[in-house]
């Protein structure tokens, strides 16, 4: 059952009665070349939609051109966030507007310290009422996350290991409450602790208030974090989507059988050169020695 | 050649309250974001001189504060310095200075005030909203107060008077303490130095005298708050501080200026010397209006195991040419020059530093860093000299300037002489421009643009700003904030 493009029918409706973000037909390209051709998508709070897809894909394309990166500049299609024009608000406003972007690299700021950043932050979505209660969602989270006070002196994101950083993207989105969540490869580079940290972060915070779309590169993440909906993104454009299975079937069998399927119906794909070799199943020597299948935490 | 040198001074670090965070925010929370100093008050003066100066300028000037007989000599050979030196051309444009129509000497009130009900109406107001007397209860040791060429209110702590601490104005200085005066007056930066040091020892007028006894330590800061009022006013007071052995002192100064559209000139010389064991911490926040050109010599010397700190911040001004220095005499002794510059539209910030290694096993840190806007220009003249003989010492300078558009400038001249091989240096510059990476991810988290790059900028700036007592700390942030909304006139 193969679709392409695909679009996953909405289960449920939001409130306003449009879905929290509807993009349809959405193209992107960065330095005038297209890596996003063509997406739809359609997230409703309450959901968490997985898109899966080898390097270079277009994965994290689409999720800074959804938070409004300069460099990445959408060329047609249509972004809706809560029945509003996504596209036309700038970064700092999608924020504002309940999206939020978990950095797979965050960026490091040397002189701010994320204390005062995260209330910086915290202002800027909710106004000076939430400074009032600050202190004590922050020290709530912070437990949460098994991240100490000492964090809130140190400068953002400087001199954090991989988890570290990590660890402060999801304390980030837990403060800000976002309506929408991507995650974009929140999984990479994390160490068993961390990753399971991370996972419950996340897991604590799923309920209906928010939708999440989890961006990985390979299934580990969502043996944690269980998806409602499966997407999988090759050559820039969503070409299967289903449920929880689909992820089991690429964790197993890797992309390939899902490219011969495009091919026999003429579908054409364009594939990244540089990612050529990924459209194989993951390496399994990696498999084997997987920190959480090592440590039986696989499925908790 | 750049090499990792941490140098680092535990007489250095400052006292920080648990609560600084918190109170910065506070006190961050209500403050006006325009050049809050650029109202005038009118000209009520005691005395006025004519415009520009001449040699009848100076012996009016020595006359008028009945000096001995030695300053006034020193004035006139000053002022014949002056008259034979050239106009420094190696830095910024000066060209536009016109001697001729600057005032000299204004003499605002017939006395100094020994409470703040004694200044003068206007001028007590002027002080009051700039939030002197008010910080000089809530976190000063003592105050000084300047009205273009008087010190118009001082005061110190009974407590430190009690312990012989001497903090006074420089002509009251000269009167009560005629022989320490005498005896270190331009000693460390002679009037030949250069055209501005001879024109402020012929002119000069107010500034500090402080005196720090044997063993005191002057915990909390003393300071000295500078005000221009009149227009094409020139203020040109002399400081002079000395420490004695082992001894501490916090000095910190404070400037402002009406916004007028002709120019006034500011050129303070200030001398320190710290003795053996001692340590000065001198702090200044400059935050003249656009219209002045500021043009300051400041040095100072360090006997054995002595250290001095200058801690220079620079956001107002038309130009400005500033390079503290420090001459390390005695085997031990530290220099600690810190600066920062924010040049915006029209600015010049002319800045850095200077050290003289003179003694074995010193220690010297110049760091610098500085941000240009619109066609702002920022330039760091570093300069450090290593005698031989000084075996063992450690320096390192950095310089780091950030770029906020693409037509402001940047310029860095650094000279590093060492005649000694068996020392450790480091040096290093970086220039950088506001990342397109870190501007997206602080408005990915809901920052405006200008919040993002005043937080970038002063994330910048920060290695300076924590240096600074909490309170110079808010006002140094509100400052650059301000400079983000382009609000100076």
């Amino acid at each position: 059952m193969v679709a392409a493009p695909a679009t996953n029918a909405p289960v449920h409706q939001s409130p306003a009665g449009g879905a929290t973000l509807a993009i349809r037909n959405l193209h992107v390209n960065i330095d005038s070349r297209e890596i996003i051709h063509g997406i739809d998508l359609t997230v409703n709070k309450g959901e968490v939609h997985a898109i899966l897809g080898p390097n270079g894909s277009g994965k994290s394309t689409l999720a800074y051109a959804l938070m409004g990166h300069p460099r990445y500049a959408v060329t047609s299609g249509e972004v809706e966030l809560k029945g509003e024009d996504l596209l036309a608000m700038s970064a700092d406003e999608r924020s504002r507007n309940g999206l939020f972007l978990c950095f797979q690299y965050p960026t490091s700021i040397p002189g701010i310290q994320m204390g005062n950043f995260l209330r910086l932050a915290m202002k800027a979505r909710f106004g000076d009422a939430a400074i009032k209660t600050f202190r004590k969602e922050l020290t709530e989270k912070l437990r949460i996350l098994k991240m100490d006070e000492s964090y809130m002196r140190r400068y953002l994101n400087e001199g954090f290991s991989g988890g570290e950083k990590k660890k402060a993207e999801i304390l980030q989105m837990a403060l800000l409450k976002p309506e929408i969540a991507i995650m974009d490869e929140t999984d990479s580079g994390l160490d068993v602790d961390a990753f399971k940290v991370v996972a419950d972060g996340v897991n604590a915070m799923r309920g209906p208030d928010v939708g999440f779309v989890v961006i990985t590169h390979y299934n580990r993440m969502l043996e944690y974090i269980k998806p409602d909906f499966v997407h999988v993104l090759i050559g820039g454009k969503i070409v299967k989507s289903g449920g929880p299975e689909l992820a089991l079937a690429v964790d197993q069998h890797g992309y390939q059988p899902i490219l011969e399927e495009l091919r026999e119906q003429g579908v054409e794909i364009e594939l990244m050169e540089e990612a050529g070799a990924t459209y194989a199943r993951e390496e399994p020597t990696e498999r084997e020695h997987d920190p959480f299948r090592s440590h039986g935490l696989t499925g908790l | 050649m750049a090499t990792d040198i941490e140098v680092t001074s535990k007489e250095l670090a400052i006292h920080v309250d648990p609560n600084r965070e918190r109170l910065l925010r506070e006190a961050e929370k209500e403050l006006p974001l325009e050049y809050s100093a650029g109202w005038s008050d009118p000209e009520t003066y005691f005395f006025k001189s004519g415009r520009g100066v001449s040699r009848e300028t100076v012996e009016m000037i020595s006359r008028m504060k009945n000096e001995p007989a030695w300053m006034l000599d020193r004035r006139i050979k000053s002022y014949d310095h002056f008259l034979s030196r050239k106009m420094p051309s190696w830095g910024a444009d000066l060209s536009e200075i016109n001697f001729d129509e600057m005032y000299y000497y204004i003499k605002p009130a017939s006395e100094q005030g020994k409470t703040w009900d004694d200044v003068p109406e206007d001028i007590k107001n002027t002080f009051d909203k700039l939030g002197i007397p008010e910080a000089e209860r809530k976190f000063l040791a003592g105050v000084s107060a300047q009205y273009e060429s008087e010190v118009v209110y001082h005061s110190l702590r009974e407590d430190l008077e009690k312990l012989g601490v001497i903090f006074t104005d420089m002509d009251s200085g000269l009167r009560e303490y005629p022989e320490i005066v005498k005896r270190y007056f331009g000693t460390v930066i002679p009037y030949k130095d250069n055209k501005f040091a001879a024109l402020n020892t012929a002119v000069w007028s107010g500034g500090s005298f402080v005196y720090v006894p044997k063993g005191v330590h002057v915990a909390i800061p003393l300071q000295a708050y500078f005000r221009i009022n009149a227009k094409n006013a020139g203020q040109f007071e002399r400081t002079l501080i000395i420490a004695d052995e082992g001894s501490y002192v916090h000095y910190i100064e404070g400037c402002t200026a009406p916004i007028w559209s002709e120019d006034s000139l500011h050129s303070a010389v200030v001398e320190l010397i710290a003795m053996k064991d001692a340590t000065i911490r001198y702090t200044t926040v400059q935050n003249w209006s656009n219209n002045v050109y500021n043009i300051v010599t400041k040095r100072a010397v360090a006997h054995e195991n002595a250290t001095v700190a200058w801690i220079d911040g620079n956001l107002g001004s038309k130009v400005t040419m500033k390079y503290p220095a420090v001459y390390l005499l005695g085997r031990g002794s530290k220099a600690e020059i810190v600066s920062a510059a924010f040049a915006n539209q029209g600015q010049v910030q002319d800045a850095g530093g200077k050290v003289w290694h003179c003694a074995p096993e010193t220690t010297s840190t110049i760091t610098s860093k500085s941000v240009s806007k619109g066609n702002g220009r920022t330039s760091f003249r570093g300069w450090l000299k290593i005698y031989k003989g000084c075996v063992d010492s450690v320096s390192a300078m950095r310089c780091d300037a950030m770029l906020l558009d693409k037509e402001c400038r940047s310029d860095t001249y650094p000279t590093i002489e060492v005649d000694e091989e068996k020392v450790a240096l480091g040096h290093e510059a970086t220039v950088s421009k506001i990342g397109e990476e870190e501007l997206f991810y602080l408005m990915s988290r809901g920052l405006s643009e200008r919040e993002a790059i005043t937080q970038i900028v002063n994330g910048f700036i920060e290695p300076f700003t924590k240096t600074l007592p909490m309170e110079y700390a808010i006002e140094l942030n509100r400052l650059i904030q301000m400079q983000m909304d382009g609000a100076v006139g």
